[in-house]
Protein backbone atom coordinates (compact mmCIF):
# COMPACT_ATOMS: atom_id res chain seq x y z
CA UNK A 1 0.00 0.00 0.00
CA UNK A 2 1.23 3.61 -1.15
CA UNK A 3 0.47 4.49 2.65
CA UNK A 4 3.25 2.58 4.31
CA UNK A 5 6.10 4.38 1.93
CA UNK A 6 5.49 7.11 4.13
CA UNK A 7 6.67 7.49 7.66
CA UNK A 8 4.30 8.83 10.44
CA UNK A 9 6.92 10.02 12.64
CA UNK A 10 6.67 13.82 11.77
CA UNK A 11 3.19 13.83 12.45
CA UNK A 12 2.54 15.79 15.29
CA UNK A 13 -0.50 15.14 17.30
CA UNK A 14 -2.60 18.89 18.69
CA UNK A 15 -5.20 18.05 21.14
CA UNK A 16 -9.02 20.04 20.58
CA UNK A 17 -8.74 21.15 23.90
CA UNK A 18 -5.55 22.87 23.37
CA UNK A 19 -7.31 24.84 20.53
CA UNK A 20 -10.40 25.88 22.89
CA UNK A 21 -8.33 27.07 25.80
CA UNK A 22 -5.89 29.03 23.38
CA UNK A 23 -8.95 30.36 21.48
CA UNK A 24 -10.90 31.90 24.82
CA UNK A 25 -7.62 33.01 25.63
CA UNK A 26 -6.92 34.86 22.87
CA UNK A 27 -10.92 36.30 22.43
CA UNK A 28 -9.83 37.82 25.99
CA UNK A 29 -6.58 39.62 25.39
CA UNK A 30 -7.29 41.20 22.12
CA UNK A 31 -10.81 42.72 23.52
CA UNK A 32 -9.00 44.34 26.89
CA UNK A 33 -5.59 45.61 25.22
CA UNK A 34 -4.91 48.06 23.13
CA UNK A 35 -2.07 46.57 20.66
CA UNK A 36 1.41 48.53 20.82
CA UNK A 37 0.76 49.82 17.53
CA UNK A 38 -2.13 51.35 17.94
CA UNK A 39 -1.07 53.24 21.26
CA UNK A 40 2.12 54.12 19.11
CA UNK A 41 -0.16 55.70 16.63
CA UNK A 42 -2.46 57.76 18.36
CA UNK A 43 0.38 59.16 20.86
CA UNK A 44 1.83 60.14 17.96
CA UNK A 45 -1.53 62.01 16.22
CA UNK A 46 -1.30 63.70 19.95
CA UNK A 47 1.78 65.74 17.85
CA UNK A 48 0.46 66.56 14.93
CA UNK A 49 -3.47 67.18 15.27
CA UNK A 50 -4.05 70.64 15.22
CA UNK A 51 -8.19 70.49 16.22
CA UNK A 52 -8.68 71.15 19.93
CA UNK A 53 -11.45 68.70 19.97
CA UNK A 54 -9.79 65.75 18.24
CA UNK A 55 -7.21 66.30 21.11
CA UNK A 56 -9.73 65.63 23.47
CA UNK A 57 -10.63 63.18 21.77
CA UNK A 58 -7.73 60.98 20.73
CA UNK A 59 -6.67 61.59 24.84
CA UNK A 60 -10.20 60.11 25.44
CA UNK A 61 -8.92 57.16 24.11
CA UNK A 62 -5.74 56.62 25.31
CA UNK A 63 -7.48 56.69 28.83
CA UNK A 64 -9.42 54.52 27.85
CA UNK A 65 -6.75 51.62 26.11
CA UNK A 66 -5.25 52.28 30.17
CA UNK A 67 -8.58 52.00 31.78
CA UNK A 68 -9.85 48.67 29.84
CA UNK A 69 -6.20 47.16 30.23
CA UNK A 70 -6.50 47.63 34.03
CA UNK A 71 -9.87 46.34 34.40
CA UNK A 72 -9.95 43.60 31.81
CA UNK A 73 -12.84 45.18 30.47
CA UNK A 74 -13.59 45.46 26.81
CA UNK A 75 -11.78 48.88 24.72
CA UNK A 76 -15.26 48.79 22.89
CA UNK A 77 -18.36 47.23 23.53
CA UNK A 78 -18.90 46.10 20.31
CA UNK A 79 -16.55 43.16 20.82
CA UNK A 80 -17.16 41.92 17.04
CA UNK A 81 -17.97 39.07 14.91
CA UNK A 82 -15.20 37.05 16.01
CA UNK A 83 -12.73 36.46 12.69
CA UNK A 84 -10.02 34.09 12.60
CA UNK A 85 -6.94 33.09 10.60
CA UNK A 86 -5.81 29.65 10.84
CA UNK A 87 -2.69 28.32 9.46
CA UNK A 88 -2.60 24.44 10.11
CA UNK A 89 0.52 23.17 9.18
CA UNK A 90 0.75 20.04 6.87
CA UNK A 91 1.80 17.42 9.39
CA UNK A 92 -0.51 18.51 11.81
CA UNK A 93 -3.02 15.59 13.71
CA UNK A 94 -6.06 16.97 15.41
CA UNK A 95 -6.63 14.51 18.19
CA UNK A 96 -10.19 14.92 20.21
CA UNK A 97 -9.57 14.84 23.17
CA UNK A 98 -12.94 16.25 24.29
CA UNK A 99 -15.18 13.53 23.63
CA UNK A 100 -18.45 13.92 25.54
CA UNK A 101 -17.86 17.48 26.14
CA UNK A 102 -20.63 19.88 25.16
CA UNK A 103 -20.88 21.19 21.45
CA UNK A 104 -18.10 19.08 20.59
CA UNK A 105 -19.92 16.68 18.56
CA UNK A 106 -17.61 15.54 16.10
CA UNK A 107 -14.39 16.42 16.76
CA UNK A 108 -13.34 19.18 14.33
CA UNK A 109 -11.40 21.89 14.35
CA UNK A 110 -14.42 24.68 13.70
CA UNK A 111 -16.14 22.90 16.31
CA UNK A 112 -13.15 23.63 18.97
CA UNK A 113 -12.75 27.20 17.86
CA UNK A 114 -16.51 27.77 18.34
CA UNK A 115 -16.34 26.57 21.86
CA UNK A 116 -13.58 28.54 22.46
CA UNK A 117 -15.25 31.72 21.38
CA UNK A 118 -18.09 30.48 23.37
CA UNK A 119 -16.14 30.37 26.53
CA UNK A 120 -14.20 33.29 25.61
CA UNK A 121 -17.28 35.70 25.06
CA UNK A 122 -18.73 34.04 28.23
CA UNK A 123 -16.07 34.05 30.89
CA UNK A 124 -14.72 37.23 29.70
CA UNK A 125 -17.91 39.23 29.92
CA UNK A 126 -17.73 40.08 26.03
CA UNK A 127 -20.79 41.16 24.18
CA UNK A 128 -23.00 38.45 22.50
CA UNK A 129 -23.34 40.58 18.82
CA UNK A 130 -23.89 37.36 16.36
CA UNK A 131 -27.72 36.75 14.74
CA UNK A 132 -28.66 33.54 13.65
CA UNK A 133 -29.89 34.83 9.77
CA UNK A 134 -29.56 38.08 8.30
CA UNK A 135 -33.39 38.18 8.10
CA UNK A 136 -34.68 36.47 11.31
CA UNK A 137 -31.64 38.18 13.58
CA UNK A 138 -32.25 36.10 16.87
CA UNK A 139 -29.34 36.59 19.23
CA UNK A 140 -27.61 33.10 18.98
CA UNK A 141 -26.55 33.99 22.50
CA UNK A 142 -22.95 33.04 22.75
CA UNK A 143 -20.92 35.06 19.59
CA UNK A 144 -21.10 32.16 17.34
CA UNK A 145 -20.38 31.00 15.17
CA UNK A 146 -16.97 32.29 14.14
CA UNK A 147 -16.13 33.17 10.54
CA UNK A 148 -12.79 30.93 10.14
CA UNK A 149 -10.43 31.39 7.34
CA UNK A 150 -8.12 28.29 6.88
CA UNK A 151 -4.41 28.06 5.28
CA UNK A 152 -2.20 25.01 5.00
CA UNK A 153 1.21 25.57 5.10
CA UNK A 154 3.94 23.56 5.82
CA UNK A 155 5.04 22.47 9.17
CA UNK A 156 3.78 21.14 12.18
CA UNK A 157 2.15 23.96 13.95
CA UNK A 158 -0.96 25.45 14.14
CA UNK A 159 -1.14 29.24 13.80
CA UNK A 160 -4.15 31.18 14.98
CA UNK A 161 -4.68 34.76 14.44
CA UNK A 162 -8.02 36.34 16.28
CA UNK A 163 -8.96 39.70 14.98
CA UNK A 164 -12.83 40.37 16.28
CA UNK A 165 -14.58 42.83 14.11
CA UNK A 166 -16.74 45.47 15.09
CA UNK A 167 -19.69 46.16 12.34
CA UNK A 168 -19.33 50.30 12.56
CA UNK A 169 -16.30 50.37 10.26
CA UNK A 170 -17.36 46.79 8.95
CA UNK A 171 -20.39 48.78 7.57
CA UNK A 172 -18.27 51.49 5.72
CA UNK A 173 -16.53 48.83 3.88
CA UNK A 174 -16.60 48.78 -0.60
CA UNK A 175 -15.16 46.59 -2.92
CA UNK A 176 -15.38 48.12 -6.80
CA UNK A 177 -13.92 45.86 -9.55
CA UNK A 178 -12.32 48.81 -11.63
CA UNK A 179 -10.83 48.22 -15.12
CA UNK A 180 -7.36 47.40 -15.53
CA UNK A 181 -7.13 51.42 -17.59
CA UNK A 182 -8.57 52.71 -14.25
CA UNK A 183 -5.16 51.77 -13.34
CA UNK A 184 -3.19 52.99 -9.82
CA UNK A 185 -4.82 56.36 -9.93
CA UNK A 186 -8.23 54.35 -10.43
CA UNK A 187 -7.29 52.12 -7.11
CA UNK A 188 -6.45 55.39 -5.53
CA UNK A 189 -9.97 57.14 -6.24
CA UNK A 190 -11.92 54.67 -4.62
CA UNK A 191 -9.76 54.00 -1.91
CA UNK A 192 -10.06 57.40 -0.65
CA UNK A 193 -13.68 58.07 -1.78
CA UNK A 194 -14.73 54.79 0.70
CA UNK A 195 -13.07 56.65 3.58
CA UNK A 196 -14.41 59.87 2.92
CA UNK A 197 -17.96 58.25 2.80
CA UNK A 198 -17.29 56.22 5.70
CA UNK A 199 -16.37 59.40 7.90
CA UNK A 200 -17.40 60.02 11.47
CA UNK A 201 -19.22 56.46 11.16
CA UNK A 202 -16.63 54.19 11.00
CA UNK A 203 -15.40 55.50 14.23
CA UNK A 204 -11.90 58.02 12.82
CA UNK A 205 -9.01 57.41 13.45
CA UNK A 206 -9.42 54.62 11.24
CA UNK A 207 -7.36 51.92 10.24
CA UNK A 208 -7.97 50.78 6.55
CA UNK A 209 -7.38 47.59 4.76
CA UNK A 210 -6.91 47.15 1.33
CA UNK A 211 -6.64 43.96 -1.22
CA UNK A 212 -5.99 44.70 -4.73
CA UNK A 213 -6.07 41.64 -7.51
CA UNK A 214 -7.27 38.23 -7.19
CA UNK A 215 -10.66 37.39 -7.62
CA UNK A 216 -13.86 39.24 -6.35
CA UNK A 217 -13.33 37.25 -2.84
CA UNK A 218 -10.25 37.04 -2.58
CA UNK A 219 -9.73 40.59 -2.74
CA UNK A 220 -12.11 40.99 0.30
CA UNK A 221 -10.48 38.22 1.94
CA UNK A 222 -6.74 40.48 1.25
CA UNK A 223 -7.96 43.43 2.61
CA UNK A 224 -9.45 41.61 6.07
CA UNK A 225 -6.06 39.82 6.32
CA UNK A 226 -4.03 42.93 5.71
CA UNK A 227 -5.70 44.34 9.12
CA UNK A 228 -3.29 41.93 10.72
CA UNK A 229 -0.20 43.34 10.08
CA UNK A 230 0.83 46.25 12.47
CA UNK A 231 0.20 49.92 11.24
CA UNK A 232 4.07 50.61 11.76
CA UNK A 233 4.87 47.94 9.54
CA UNK A 234 4.58 48.49 5.70
CA UNK A 235 4.29 46.50 2.89
CA UNK A 236 7.99 44.71 2.24
CA UNK A 237 7.02 45.77 -1.67
CA UNK A 238 8.35 49.24 -2.25
CA UNK A 239 5.86 50.90 -4.81
CA UNK A 240 2.72 49.33 -2.52
CA UNK A 241 4.56 50.87 0.44
CA UNK A 242 4.94 54.12 -1.33
CA UNK A 243 1.26 53.63 -2.35
CA UNK A 244 0.61 53.07 1.80
CA UNK A 245 2.16 56.40 2.61
CA UNK A 246 0.74 58.55 -0.27
CA UNK A 247 -2.73 57.00 0.48
CA UNK A 248 -2.34 57.98 4.89
CA UNK A 249 -0.65 61.42 3.80
CA UNK A 250 -4.04 62.00 1.30
CA UNK A 251 -6.38 60.09 3.81
CA UNK A 252 -5.52 62.62 6.41
CA UNK A 253 -6.05 65.42 3.94
CA UNK A 254 -9.73 64.68 3.69
CA UNK A 255 -10.08 66.77 6.95
CA UNK A 256 -12.77 64.13 8.92
CA UNK A 257 -10.60 64.28 11.80
CA UNK A 258 -11.48 62.07 14.78
CA UNK A 259 -14.51 60.86 15.69
CA UNK A 260 -15.50 62.88 12.03
CA UNK A 261 -15.38 66.40 13.84
CA UNK A 262 -12.63 67.63 12.13
CA UNK A 263 -8.75 67.28 12.05
CA UNK A 264 -5.64 66.34 10.94
CA UNK A 265 -5.84 62.06 11.98
CA UNK A 266 -8.16 60.33 9.87
CA UNK A 267 -5.99 57.34 9.62
CA UNK A 268 -3.97 55.84 11.33
CA UNK A 269 -2.48 53.35 8.44
CA UNK A 270 -3.10 51.85 5.60
CA UNK A 271 -2.31 48.18 4.51
CA UNK A 272 -2.26 47.08 1.39
CA UNK A 273 -2.12 43.66 0.32
CA UNK A 274 -1.78 42.95 -3.70
CA UNK A 275 -2.01 39.22 -5.68
CA UNK A 276 -1.88 38.25 -9.40
CA UNK A 277 -5.24 38.95 -10.81
CA UNK A 278 -7.23 37.97 -14.16
CA UNK A 279 -6.55 39.80 -17.43
CA UNK A 280 -9.41 41.72 -17.84
CA UNK A 281 -9.82 42.44 -13.80
CA UNK A 282 -8.55 45.08 -11.03
CA UNK A 283 -10.26 44.16 -8.11
CA UNK A 284 -9.90 46.43 -5.09
CA UNK A 285 -11.54 45.34 -1.89
CA UNK A 286 -11.41 48.60 1.07
CA UNK A 287 -11.79 47.02 4.65
CA UNK A 288 -12.32 49.80 6.81
CA UNK A 289 -11.43 49.25 10.58
CA UNK A 290 -11.02 51.50 13.39
CA UNK A 291 -8.83 52.69 15.81
CA UNK A 292 -10.01 49.69 18.05
CA UNK A 293 -8.40 47.25 15.69
CA UNK A 294 -7.85 44.08 17.60
CA UNK A 295 -5.70 41.47 16.74
CA UNK A 296 -4.25 38.31 19.29
CA UNK A 297 -2.25 35.11 18.15
CA UNK A 298 -1.21 32.04 19.02
CA UNK A 299 1.44 29.21 17.89
CA UNK A 300 0.31 26.08 18.76
CA UNK B 1 -17.29 72.40 29.63
CA UNK B 2 -21.16 72.92 29.60
CA UNK B 3 -22.82 71.02 32.53
CA UNK B 4 -26.45 69.79 31.83
CA UNK B 5 -28.74 67.94 34.01
CA UNK B 6 -31.26 66.02 32.62
CA UNK B 7 -34.52 66.61 32.03
CA UNK B 8 -33.16 68.23 28.34
CA UNK B 9 -35.77 71.19 28.71
CA UNK B 10 -36.84 73.83 25.66
CA UNK B 11 -34.51 76.07 27.77
CA UNK B 12 -31.87 73.67 28.05
CA UNK B 13 -31.87 72.94 24.27
CA UNK B 14 -31.94 75.96 22.85
CA UNK B 15 -28.57 77.06 24.68
CA UNK B 16 -26.46 74.32 22.97
CA UNK B 17 -24.86 75.23 20.45
CA UNK B 18 -22.96 72.61 17.43
CA UNK B 19 -19.58 71.83 18.61
CA UNK B 20 -20.21 72.47 22.49
CA UNK B 21 -18.42 70.21 24.06
CA UNK B 22 -20.71 69.03 26.97
CA UNK B 23 -20.69 66.88 30.45
CA UNK B 24 -24.25 65.65 31.12
CA UNK B 25 -25.69 64.20 34.13
CA UNK B 26 -28.95 62.31 34.59
CA UNK B 27 -31.01 59.89 32.91
CA UNK B 28 -30.15 58.46 29.40
CA UNK B 29 -32.61 55.53 27.71
CA UNK B 30 -30.75 53.40 25.68
CA UNK B 31 -31.87 51.60 22.87
CA UNK B 32 -30.39 50.43 19.21
CA UNK B 33 -31.67 48.58 15.86
CA UNK B 34 -34.02 45.72 17.68
CA UNK B 35 -35.32 48.38 20.66
CA UNK B 36 -36.30 50.93 18.21
CA UNK B 37 -38.45 48.08 16.11
CA UNK B 38 -40.15 46.92 19.31
CA UNK B 39 -41.05 50.42 19.84
CA UNK B 40 -42.23 50.71 17.06
CA UNK B 41 -44.38 47.91 17.17
CA UNK B 42 -45.43 49.28 20.36
CA UNK B 43 -46.29 52.68 18.89
CA UNK B 44 -48.50 51.08 15.82
CA UNK B 45 -50.34 48.67 18.49
CA UNK B 46 -51.93 51.84 20.13
CA UNK B 47 -49.94 51.39 23.32
CA UNK B 48 -47.40 53.26 25.29
CA UNK B 49 -43.87 53.63 25.52
CA UNK B 50 -42.03 51.65 28.17
CA UNK B 51 -40.59 55.43 29.17
CA UNK B 52 -41.75 58.88 29.68
CA UNK B 53 -40.08 59.84 26.33
CA UNK B 54 -40.67 63.80 27.04
CA UNK B 55 -37.70 65.96 27.32
CA UNK B 56 -35.51 62.25 27.55
CA UNK B 57 -32.37 61.26 25.73
CA UNK B 58 -32.09 57.87 24.02
CA UNK B 59 -28.31 56.53 24.14
CA UNK B 60 -27.80 54.60 21.47
CA UNK B 61 -25.79 51.85 23.32
CA UNK B 62 -25.44 48.14 23.57
CA UNK B 63 -23.15 47.29 26.14
CA UNK B 64 -21.21 44.30 26.71
CA UNK B 65 -22.03 42.20 29.57
CA UNK B 66 -21.33 44.13 33.05
CA UNK B 67 -18.47 42.26 35.22
CA UNK B 68 -19.37 41.23 38.95
CA UNK B 69 -19.16 44.37 40.87
CA UNK B 70 -19.90 46.64 37.69
CA UNK B 71 -22.32 48.80 37.12
CA UNK B 72 -22.93 48.01 33.36
CA UNK B 73 -20.29 46.52 31.19
CA UNK B 74 -18.16 48.74 28.32
CA UNK B 75 -20.92 51.22 26.90
CA UNK B 76 -19.52 53.54 24.04
CA UNK B 77 -21.89 54.54 21.44
CA UNK B 78 -23.14 52.70 18.08
CA UNK B 79 -23.71 54.18 14.97
CA UNK B 80 -26.82 56.26 15.06
CA UNK B 81 -27.79 56.29 10.94
CA UNK B 82 -29.31 52.77 11.45
CA UNK B 83 -31.95 54.25 14.31
CA UNK B 84 -32.76 57.00 11.26
CA UNK B 85 -35.83 55.70 10.08
CA UNK B 86 -37.45 55.43 13.75
CA UNK B 87 -36.25 58.64 14.79
CA UNK B 88 -38.76 61.33 13.41
CA UNK B 89 -42.04 59.30 15.12
CA UNK B 90 -39.99 59.62 18.55
CA UNK B 91 -38.93 62.88 18.08
CA UNK B 92 -42.54 64.25 17.07
CA UNK B 93 -43.53 62.27 21.25
CA UNK B 94 -40.70 64.56 22.87
CA UNK B 95 -37.69 63.13 22.58
CA UNK B 96 -35.45 66.13 22.75
CA UNK B 97 -31.88 64.36 22.99
CA UNK B 98 -29.76 61.43 21.26
CA UNK B 99 -26.56 60.20 21.54
CA UNK B 100 -24.38 58.12 19.44
CA UNK B 101 -22.13 58.64 16.74
CA UNK B 102 -22.26 59.25 12.81
CA UNK B 103 -24.48 61.07 10.19
CA UNK B 104 -27.88 61.87 10.35
CA UNK B 105 -30.49 61.61 7.58
CA UNK B 106 -31.93 64.76 6.42
CA UNK B 107 -35.02 63.17 7.53
CA UNK B 108 -33.98 63.29 10.94
CA UNK B 109 -32.50 66.94 10.68
CA UNK B 110 -35.48 68.13 9.70
CA UNK B 111 -37.49 66.57 12.18
CA UNK B 112 -34.60 67.47 14.86
CA UNK B 113 -35.07 71.61 13.83
CA UNK B 114 -38.95 70.72 13.58
CA UNK B 115 -39.02 69.26 17.30
CA UNK B 116 -36.37 71.80 18.66
CA UNK B 117 -34.42 68.70 19.56
CA UNK B 118 -30.36 68.11 19.56
CA UNK B 119 -27.73 65.50 18.57
CA UNK B 120 -24.84 64.43 21.29
CA UNK B 121 -22.08 62.80 19.58
CA UNK B 122 -19.48 60.39 22.30
CA UNK B 123 -16.34 58.63 21.36
CA UNK B 124 -16.90 55.70 19.82
CA UNK B 125 -14.45 52.92 21.21
CA UNK B 126 -14.04 55.25 24.70
CA UNK B 127 -16.39 52.33 25.83
CA UNK B 128 -14.53 51.50 29.34
CA UNK B 129 -13.81 55.28 30.09
CA UNK B 130 -17.61 55.93 29.58
CA UNK B 131 -19.05 53.01 31.26
CA UNK B 132 -17.28 54.88 34.02
CA UNK B 133 -19.41 57.75 34.05
CA UNK B 134 -22.46 55.69 34.40
CA UNK B 135 -23.59 55.14 37.95
CA UNK B 136 -26.67 53.37 37.83
CA UNK B 137 -28.58 50.75 34.89
CA UNK B 138 -31.58 48.88 35.01
CA UNK B 139 -33.18 46.73 32.04
CA UNK B 140 -37.17 48.58 32.33
CA UNK B 141 -38.42 46.64 28.76
CA UNK B 142 -37.25 44.16 26.15
CA UNK B 143 -34.99 42.60 28.37
CA UNK B 144 -34.73 39.59 25.53
CA UNK B 145 -33.29 41.55 23.65
CA UNK B 146 -29.82 41.24 25.38
CA UNK B 147 -27.37 43.96 24.87
CA UNK B 148 -30.45 45.91 22.50
CA UNK B 149 -32.82 46.33 25.92
CA UNK B 150 -33.87 49.49 27.05
CA UNK B 151 -31.97 50.33 30.17
CA UNK B 152 -32.36 53.52 31.92
CA UNK B 153 -29.40 54.69 32.97
CA UNK B 154 -28.07 56.98 35.36
CA UNK B 155 -24.92 58.84 34.71
CA UNK B 156 -22.53 61.89 35.86
CA UNK B 157 -20.38 64.05 33.62
CA UNK B 158 -20.56 61.72 30.66
CA UNK B 159 -18.58 63.57 28.05
CA UNK B 160 -20.80 64.56 24.77
CA UNK B 161 -20.15 66.92 21.92
CA UNK B 162 -22.79 68.72 20.37
CA UNK B 163 -23.11 67.07 16.62
CA UNK B 164 -26.41 68.75 15.47
CA UNK B 165 -28.08 71.67 17.37
CA UNK B 166 -31.69 72.54 17.22
CA UNK B 167 -30.30 74.66 13.68
CA UNK B 168 -29.40 72.29 12.10
CA UNK B 169 -25.81 73.24 12.11
CA UNK B 170 -23.67 70.27 11.72
CA UNK B 171 -19.70 69.75 12.57
CA UNK B 172 -19.60 66.87 10.74
CA UNK B 173 -20.01 68.84 7.66
CA UNK B 174 -18.03 72.37 8.91
CA UNK B 175 -15.70 71.03 10.58
CA UNK B 176 -13.96 68.94 7.86
CA UNK B 177 -14.24 71.97 6.04
CA UNK B 178 -11.75 73.97 8.22
CA UNK B 179 -9.22 70.64 7.83
CA UNK B 180 -9.41 69.73 4.66
CA UNK B 181 -6.75 70.12 1.88
CA UNK B 182 -8.28 70.15 -1.67
CA UNK B 183 -5.73 67.67 -3.76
Amino acid sequence: MIENQFQLDNIRPVPLSKIISSVEEMTKNANYYVNNDIKEGLTNALETEESKTGINILNQLLENATIAGDKQVPICQDTGIAVFFVEIGQNVHIVNDCKGIDNIHDGTLEEAINEGVRRGYQNGYLRKSIVNDPFDRVNTGDNTPAVIHYDIVSGDKIHMHFAPKGFGSENMSRIYMIKPSDGIEGAKKVILETIDAAGPNACPPMVVGVGIGGSFEKAALLAKKSLLRPINQPSHIEYVRELEEELVRKANNLGIGPQGMGGRTTVLGINIITHPTHIAGLPVAINISCHATRHAEVII
Amino acid sequence: MIKITTPLTIEKVQSLKAGDEVLLTGTLYTSRDAGHKRMMEQLDKGEQLPFNIEESIIYYVGPSPAKEGEVIGSAGPTTSYRMDSFTPRLLDLGLKGMIGKGYRSKEVIASMIKNKAVYFGAVGGAAALIANCIKSSKIIAYEELGPEALRKLYVEDFPVIVVIDILGDNIYETEKEKYRIVQ
